[in-house]
């Protein structure tokens, strides 16, 4: 930054250019921020099916509601998963900043068959109710649940997706900076389907089963 | 109608021979144009060995340059069928008047309102905006390209495949016959079973994916490759316009998306989003829609607002009034654009209250709008004012623009709305917007910064036609309208009973064919300019003194922009820079660091593309395999970490000396 | 500590980089972690606890009140997750997240009103049926 430096000097005719030491540009400089604008983008994704949880989601249509549906117990262990996910995927990071690659990868697996439970119980969810007759096409409501919550389950699914790619990449490339980079991208993304989850838990399973 | 055995429905999905419209002459007669026209460039393409030439330095690049002049050829292919559209509707509603039928059926008149909305929005408006901004703002704001170079390929090709679905319908199956933005009931599955309604949802939502993915990039772009020394106050005003325009694509399209999604899953899966039974609401979809619908039209002009400010400091020779509190009226019509949009459905009745607090934000919105008119104003009061091409877009421009802001006031007005809601005076307002806002900018961008482009000025001759033909062909067409609309015709009618309506819309559509004659001429004048590009040949670099960063390298630009990334003094960092004296540098060049080309974002977006086309016939087994397909491909491509190289000193020294012998002729 | 001096150095120069690595978010310290974790637990079992045994005898105040800790588990997560501060990038991110919140509010509380009113205004027996 030397150059700056000079340029911004109360000289009569000051520099216009860098004509030496010019900053590279990387093109990993910006995937930081460009990658939480996206994730800013998919919170308005989650905002429409909120609202439309919101606006439609006591429409029960004489069909069953959220109290007659909800297993809390379930929702529990549910939300244990992806919160115990959250933070082994935290230790792979931390793992990642000391550059130890091994436990990396371990915390990594960890995290994914937390991920994967969650799926796991959300697709027995799914099935059971759809089994009790409570499929997305009974009534709004059901139909603005099912979009809601699986919406938020199809973003887990690439995820994981995404996590098995990024482990094979790191087990061929080990922790280079695109790889970590990468690593702190789907950290923010995971992180971030967990605030998603806080608000579906709380407005849709919570409040559902209210009154 | 032969019936299908079940293998074939299998294997094509519902797509039937029928489906075809050879019953259709119109359709047959442009089927056949498209298909010689198009076997004609296919021919010379390989007549004079192009392809590899277009795949290399075209298709697969990531040169924001040439990704920027791809979206505005897009453009301009995409207005000649948007504009055939309408062509085509004020022929009909001039003669199909006291039981004369016209020539178009009503299935057919639906089709084409319905595609002329959409295709002028998305695959006109959107392409010439994100085409304009994604040349000029890394220039711009001296950086070398934009801060994802391949995601910038992959949203353009995206934009396409979107554009390609649009096309297509036109003669396989048919397009949607509901509006231009598809309410439901009309558009669920239960009124609009065919094909048409889905090429619409698909369309949009493979073109979105790539314009909101375009939003990211661009907001990234100007966040962290500013030059050195331009802080966010001495950004040129198109950039800031293009930040602002940027973050509302990125904070709205998800909306759209979303809204799209419930409404496919509506039609695909029968959940009750938006019908009428078991506890859906089909006015959740018309307020989700216009929650992106609204900021999308000032996505379209705010970019265009910034293009006006540049053509008025360069062309009055001196620095735009009100810098400032243009920059605070772009961030705060930014913010209100996110507050208005039940004006577009006042009558739906939501009663008083949330009526009038909608009326009154679609009132204040025009107070940062007027602002920027008056600095219009008085950058050229005083100013040594220019009249070139864009000068007369910007006067043109301010004219029209005011005319259709205080018709659109009258309509912010509840009781008013009530009367005039759905009617021409409507589709006066925005035509009057959009023409005199959006379409004059693009031609005031295209003849500012097509010198920058290709090192070549447009032909002020025919480019003089053609404004005069735009701006008197947009009063002719445009003013009947208010005044049938104050009568009382509402939109979208094929055909009309009341005889003494119909002298009206006979000068709308002389208006109409005054307009075909402008676009005529702007086309005649891009190639006239191309014949006569030795004369016209501009070998500063800056040809219209301009202010900014972009006029500091050459016309055409090469593909590293600078060759030394320039450091940024005041505002008008280009100005300042003549006004002290500058010299460019003649020595010292180093190599460059630049993204290298790939073929992975069209292949990706060619695979969704195939993909929608897929599910909107219901071959299962064609998406499904398209879709992995298309994620295997992401996949793959992330595979590959050799995505940079650098330009060797010895050819920058080559292109920096071939630029220092044209300075010299000149 | 090293994180921390290059974000200063790079929101000294707003708007450009300086070519390496280092200025992403900070990854934070096992401490954060776990304090997050342990809120966060905290945070979601109370809400549980509050609905699953019908402990506050009025529903609307059991609502408000579960809201306001998602409220606060939300910050939380982004505080010790996703390492939120007003210095990362410039303030960039937080200026993104602010205004993507206002968005949020904006369509979410807007559509609640609108559609709120015209269902009582339209189809006032919809809830009587």
């Amino acid at each position: 930054m030397t150059a700056t430096a000079q340029g911004s000097d109360k000289a009569d005719v000051p520099v216009f250019h860098f004509a030496e030491g010019e900053p590279e540009h990387h093109p990993g400089d910006s995937t930081m921020l460009g990658f939480w604008l996206y994730l800013m983008s998919d919170c308005l994704v989650f905002a429409v099916l909120f609202a439309t949880y919101g606006v439609l989601g006591r429409n029960y249509a004489a069909g069953p509601s959220g109290a007659d549906l909800f297993d809390l117990k379930l929702v529990a262990v549910n939300t244990a998963m992806l919160l115990f996910s959250s933070i082994t995927y935290g230790f792979a990071m931390l793992a990642m900043d000391k550059g130890r690659q091994a436990a990396v990868q371990g915390w990594l697996v960890v995290t994914a068959l937390f991920g994967l439970a969650f799926l796991g119980i959300e697709l027995y969810e799914f099935a059971h109710l759809i089994h009790e007759g409570a499929t997305p096409m009974r009534s709004a409501f059901l139909s603005s649940f099912f979009t809601l919550v699986g919406t938020h389950g199809l973003h887990v699914t690439f995820g994981l997706i995404w996590l098995a790619v990024l482990m094979t990449q790191v087990s061929k490339h080990g922790l280079i900076a695109a790889n970590r980079r990468r690593l702190m991208c789907l950290s923010m993304f995971w992180h971030f389907l967990d605030v998603v989850w806080i608000g579906v838990f709380t407005f849709v399973y919570l409040m559902g089963v209210l009154k | 109608m032969t019936s299908y055995p079940d293998w074939w429905k299998l294997v094509f999905g519902r797509f039937t021979l029928e489906a075809i419209p050879y019953h259709e002459p119109i359709l047959i007669a442009t089927f056949a144009a498209v298909l010689l026209g198009g076997l004609a460039l296919v021919a010379l393409i390989s007549r004079f060995k192009l392809w590899g030439y277009l795949w290399h330095e075209w298709f697969t690049s990531v040169d924001h340059k040439k990704i920027g002049i791809m979206y505005m050829i897009l453009g301009v292919i995409m207005l000649l069928r948007g504009f055939a559209d309408a062509l085509m509707m004020r022929g009909q509603q001039a003669i199909a008047f006291a039981g004369n039928e016209g020539y178009l059926p009503p299935h057919h008149y639906d089709q084409i309102f319905t595609a002329h909305g959409v295709i002028m929005i998305f695959f006109v408006a959107m392409p010439f905006v994100t085409g304009l901004m994604n040349y000029v703002v890394p220039l711009q704001i001296g950086a070398r390209d934009v801060a994802f170079p391949f995601l910038n390929n992959f949203s353009f090709w995206m934009t396409v495949g979107g554009a390609v679905l649009v096309m297509a319908s036109l003669f396989i199956g048919e397009f949607a016959k509901v509006g231009w933005l598809a309410y439901p009931p009309l558009s669920g599955v239960a009124y609009s079973p065919g094909v048409g309604m889905d090429y619409y949802l698909w369309a949009l939502q493979i073109a979105g994916i790539g314009t909101t993915l375009s939003g990211v990039n661009l907001i990234a772009t100007i966040v962290k490759m500013r030059a050195p020394g331009m802080d966010l106050m001495k950004m040129p005003i198109f950039t800031w316009t293009s930040l602002c325009t940027n973050v509302l694509i990125v904070a709205t399209f998800p909306i759209l998306a979303a809204t799209l999604a419930l409404l496919t899953l509506d039609r695909y899966v029968g959940t009750n989003f938006f019908t009428n039974d078991l506890g859906g609401n089909p006015m959740m979809y018309v307020n989700l829609i216009w929650i992106w619908g609204h900021p999308e039209v000032y996505i379209l002009i705010l970019p265009l607002f910034g293009v006006y400010s540049e053509v008025a400091s360069t062309f009055c020779g001196k620095r735009l009034f009100g810098y400032a509190s243009m920059v605070y009226a772009t961030v705060v019509i930014t913010i209100l654009s996110y507050l208005v949009w039940l004006h577009h459905f006042f009558t739906m009745g939501s009663g008083a209250s949330v009526n009038s607090f909608f009326g009154i934000t679609t009132m204040i919105i025009s107070i940062p709008t007027g602002a920027k008119i008056f600095n219009w104003l008085f950058t050229m009061y005083r100013g040594r004012i220019r009249f070139e091409l864009p000068m007369m877009w910007l006067l043109a421009f301010m004219i029209t623009f005011v005319i259709g802001g205080m018709t659109g006031v009258m309509l912010a007005v509840p009781p008013a709305d009530f009367v005039l809601h759905n009617s021409l005076f409507l589709i006066a307002h925005f035509h009057n917007v959009i023409i005199g806002g959006v379409v004059f900018g693009v031609f005031a961008g295209i003849a500012y910064w097509f010198p920058k482009a290709f090192g070549f000025k447009l032909d002020p001759f025919w480019g003089h036609l053609s404004f005069w033909f735009w701006v008197v062909g947009f009063y002719v067409a445009f003013m009947p309208l208010y005044i049938l609309g104050l009568m009382g015709v509402t939109r979208r009618l094929s055909r009309f009973e009341d005889p003494s309506l119909q002298i009206w819309f006979v000068i709308a559509a002389f208006g109409a064919v005054l307009i075909a004659f402008g676009i005529l001429c702007f086309l005649i004048q891009i190639g006239v300019s191309i014949l006569r590009r030795e004369q016209l040949r501009d070998t500063t670099g800056d040809p219209w003194d301009g202010r900014t960063l972009e006029w500091s390298t050459s016309s055409p630009p090469p593909a590293y922009n600078f060759a030394f990334t320039p450091i940024a003094h005041d505002l008008d960092s280009w100005a300042d820079m003549k006004k002290r004296g500058y010299q460019r540098p003649l020595t010292g060049y180093r190599p460059i660091h630049m993204p290298k080309n790939t073929g992975a974002g069209l292949i990706i977006a060619g695979l969704a593309t195939i993909c929608g086309f897929a599910l909107i016939w219901y071959i299962w087994w064609l998406a499904a395999l398209s879709f992995v397909a298309a994620i295997a491909a992401v996949i793959i491509h992330t595979f590959n970490y050799d995505r940079d190289f650098h330009i060797p000193a010895d050819e920058v020294v080559r292109a920096e000396e071939a630029r220092t012998q044209l300075l010299g002729r000149a | 500590m090293s994180q921390n001096h290059a974000e200063a150095h790079d929101s000294h120069h707003a708007g450009h980089h300086d070519g390496h690595d280092s200025h992403g978010a900070a990854h934070g310290s096992l401490r954060g972690y776990v304090t997050g974790f342990l809120l966060s637990v905290v945070l979601t079992a109370i809400p549980f606890w509050l609905v699953m045994n019908g402990v506050l005898a009025n529903s609307t105040l059991t609502a408000i009140v579960i809201m306001l800790f998602a409220a606060a588990q939300i910050v939380v997560h982004m505080v010790y997750f996703l390492h939120m501060n007003g210095r990362s990038e410039g303030g960039w991110t937080m200026m993104a997240l602010i205004f993507t919140i206002v968005i949020v509010a904006i369509a979410l509380t807007g559509s609640l009103w609108v559609m709120f009113h015209l269902n009582a205004n339209m189809m006032p027996d919809l809830h009587k049926m």
